[in-house]
């Protein structure tokens, strides 16, 4: 087995070529099926040993980091629920005066900071939002399964519309009480901050290794950039955890998650849902999980209208909310 | 009797001197002490700092990172990790925005990495007030903080050094908040004495975190969970460390004289006439000037009064303390913060004083003063009254755990 000694941006050709060793290894208790937990074991692979991570509370520090079982093999530190931006900028900031006043050696270090998607996507997006402004080597990376996951699934900023969630059950008189439209994170990030290099979404698994070389990019790119994951969760989507990489591909397909990278402002979808043949109902997806069983056809018909909006009608589609310009009157 | 204020005029050891604010003589201190980096918010009075900080990098003085942070919460967490991957750091506030960031207050504590924060003691909101008040900085009085007040520019800058070297001690390892009063310090000037880098070299070793840093070549996990299983544990070594910091501090203090001079005969507090004093007033902060000013025209007319200046509040001198404290017939407790509900219905300090002295055989009277709230001025005859109601206090039964509120519209 080769040792990753060094630092390597090359892109993975080829699951035969995925790096062997493990960064990311046993001691973690997260649920049988947890995508999170692929997607913290994808990233550090790619981004091997060389790196320091930060991960802000979560189930990705609860159910992942015990004390005396981490499962870290690089060097780890907890950070605040809304600090995964910050903590990039201080360990970044850290590393560059420390190597540039020679007080430790001067050799490539990652700075890397994972948090949930109510930890970056609601509390922390002000400190992300911080870091992508810096000329900081870093990269945040936000782990979206759809919940406050940790706290026993309520719902998020980035739930889905119409989702069952422990702060949004359906009741007797109200069906649908999850009715924010899931915010656009990335998105936004991208076009708030023009000088950021690069920005993806992604999925751990789907389509395979497109995660782990968006790792590398970022990380080869430098400066601040942000990748946000698409995470099936069993516990919180209520579905066997057979089914998690499958989830991911469908959400995918259905076009409800948007797959692309942004360099220097530069669209690349890695899955074109912009054609409608390439688009599954969205029903395909949403009837798989016991999180949307209580929706009516009405409610079904809803989302798949704003999921076609999101596609045919916006300027730039999937990525920004607008729909072209009007002349002046 | 102590003067704090003798000041070495070798070359070597202080190399020139300048008119400084408190904000001014931090900024110098921070230089000095070669911190790596800096995080920045602003907010009134303690803003100055960071002004200056910014020239002093600008101008090459400084080689650090400066960090415009996006609110006090970013900025604490960005020192606390800069501070987990060895590099000295340094960040401040005041008031509302010390208590904004207070999350990352509590875990840079519990994380024990040794930063060094400045707070521009301000009121807190709501009504609005730029003015000092010390609840914002006692609010980290039980985290795991060291906590002290300086009272000249000449001792925030000094303090600077002594802070860095006890706080990065490999016994201690605890942050450290170093608090002045917001306007009375941080906005007036001094002649101060500029050490020099040679003699700051000597007194203030590199910071190393040793195993305890996180570097790729030093894989460790920090902070993972840990539950009732270990967490008593833990405290128990902070515990530990709050109480070693004691010991530290002296020894710094030594270090220090022996580096840059006598100048400080007592690293907790300062005494001013207090020999043979029956009364004294005990307060934390500016409000030292008027109290030692007061003092002084009482003793002119045979009154014997003194004045002591608390300077560490974590961890608090308890023995120390006690042992000048039990000399006296009555001490009048100058609170400039508000404990409402408290067991006295007095001010932070009374309680902490009170419970110094609890075990002392005999135990002076002890009166309280809550005043200067929200920067309203403490003037030398507010402390001739408190004086009054002291000396009162040695006879008077009542005015033993009696809380007086002086300069207030009643
Ligand atoms: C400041 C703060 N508020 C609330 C909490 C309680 N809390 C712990 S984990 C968590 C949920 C985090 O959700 P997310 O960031 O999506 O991560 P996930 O648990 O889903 O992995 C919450 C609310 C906390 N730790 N800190
Ligand atoms: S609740 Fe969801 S995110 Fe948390 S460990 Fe289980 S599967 Fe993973
Ligand atoms: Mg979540």
């Amino acid at each position: 087995m080769a040792t990753q000694e060094m630092i390597t941006y090359d892109k993975i050709k080829g699951v035969h070529n995925i790096p062997l060793e493990e960064f990311y290894t046993s001691g973690h208790r997260t649920c049988q099926g947890c995508e999170s937990a692929t997607t913290m074991r994808g990233f550090i692979k790619a981004a091997g040993p060389r790196s320091i991570v930060t991960g802000s509370t979560g189930c990705m520090y609860v159910a992942n980091t015990s004390y005396m079982t981490t499962p870290w093999i690089v060097p780890w530190m907890h950070t605040q629920l809304g600090a995964s931006g910050s903590s990039a900028i201080g360990m970044a900031a850290g590393v560059r005066a420390l190597k540039r006043k020679g007080k430790i050696k001067d050799e490539h270090i990652n700075a890397i900071a994972f948090c949930g998607d109510l930890g970056g996507g609601d509390m922390g997006l002000s400190g992300i939002s911080g870091a992508l402004q810096t000329n900081y080597d870093l990269l945040i990376i936000m782990y979206d399964n759809e919940s406050a996951a940790n706290t026993d699934i309520q719902a998020t900023g980035l739930t889905t519309y119409g989702a069952q969630t422990t702060f949004t059950p359906p009741g007797k008189k109200t069906r649908i009480m999850q009715k924010r439209w899931k915010k656009n994170v990335a998105g936004m990030l991208a076009v708030g901050h023009p000088t950021c290099k690069y920005i993806a979404t992604a999925c751990a698994t789907y389509p395979p290794m497109d995660f782990l070389n968006k790792v590398r990019k970022a990380l080869a790119i430098g400066g601040p950039t942000f990748i946000h994951t698409y995470d099936p969760c069993p516990k919180g989507w209520d579905y066997h955890p057979r089914y998690s990489h499958e989830l991911g591909e469908l959400g995918i397909k259905s076009g409800l998650y948007p797959l692309y990278e942004i360099v220097e402002g530069q669209v690349t979808y890695t899955y074109d849902a912009r054609p409608k043949k390439s688009r599954i109902p969205v029903n395909d997806f949403l009837s798989k999980q016991g999180r949307f069983a209580h929706l009516i056809q009405e409610d079904i018909d809803y989302i798949q209208k704003m999921v076609n909006q999101m596609w045919d009608e916006w300027e730039i589609p999937g990525i920004a909310p607008l729909k072209g310009v009007l002349k002046s009157k | 009797m102590m003067t704090a204020e003798r000041v070495h005029t070798d070359r070597k050891v202080y190399e020139r001197e300048e008119l400084l604010n408190g904000c001014q003589a931090v900024a110098h201190g921070v230089r000095l002490a070669d911190v790596d980096v800096i995080s920045a918010y602003p907010i009134r009075p303690y803003t100055e700092v960071m002004d200056q900080l910014s020239r002093i990098i600008a101008d090459g003085e400084l080689d650090a990172e400066y960090i415009i942070a996006d609110s006090e919460h970013s900025q604490f967490e960005i020192a606390k990790h800069a501070s987990s991957v060895n590099a000295r750091a340094f960040a401040g506030s005041s008031g509302t925005g010390w208590c904004y960031g207070f999350e990352a207050l509590v875990v840079t504590a519990t994380d024990r990495l040794p930063v060094v924060y400045i707070v521009g003691n301000r009121a807190l909101d709501d009504p609005g007030a730029f003015g000092v008040e010390h609840n914002d900085a006692m609010a980290v009085r039980d985290m795991g903080w060291l906590l002290l007040w300086v009272t000249t520019p000449q001792e925030a800058l000094e303090h600077i050094l002594l802070a860095y070297r006890i706080a990065e001690d490999k016994r201690v390892r605890m942050p450290l908040a170093l608090a002045m009063d917001g306007a009375f310090l941080t906005h007036s000037q001094h002649i101060v004495k500029i050490p020099a880098k040679e003699a700051v070299k000597k007194f203030l070793p590199p910071y190393d975190l040793g195993a305890g840093r996180l570097h790729p070549d030093n894989p460790i996990s920090i902070a993972p969970q840990v539950n009732e299983d270990w967490v008593m544990e833990i405290r128990r070594q902070n515990w530990e460390a709050a109480k070693r910091a004691r010991g530290v501090i002296k020894e710094a203090y030594k270090e220090f004289n022996a580096i840059f001079g006598e100048r400080y005969s007592n690293p907790y507090f300062t005494e001013f006439m207090t020999e043979d004093a029956d009364v004294v007033l005990i307060g934390l902060g500016q409000i030292a000037a008027a109290g030692r000013t007061a003092a002084k025209r009482l003793r002119e007319k045979g009154q014997k009064v003194g004045y002591i200046g608390l300077r560490w509040f974590r961890p608090f001198p308890t023995l120390e303390l006690r042992e000048v404290l039990k000399r006296f017939k009555a001490v009048g407790v100058i609170d400039r913060d508000f404990a409402h509900g408290s067991p006295d219905d007095g001010g932070v300090l009374l309680h902490e004083i009170r419970s110094c002295l609890y075990p002392a055989k005999n135990r002076p009277a002890v009166t309280n003063f809550i005043t200067g709230l929200g920067g309203r001025d403490v003037s030398i005859d507010d402390c001739i009254k408190m004086f009054g109601i002291t000396q009162k206090a040695m006879t008077d039964e009542k005015l033993d755990d009696y809380v007086t509120w002086i300069g207030v519209r009643e």
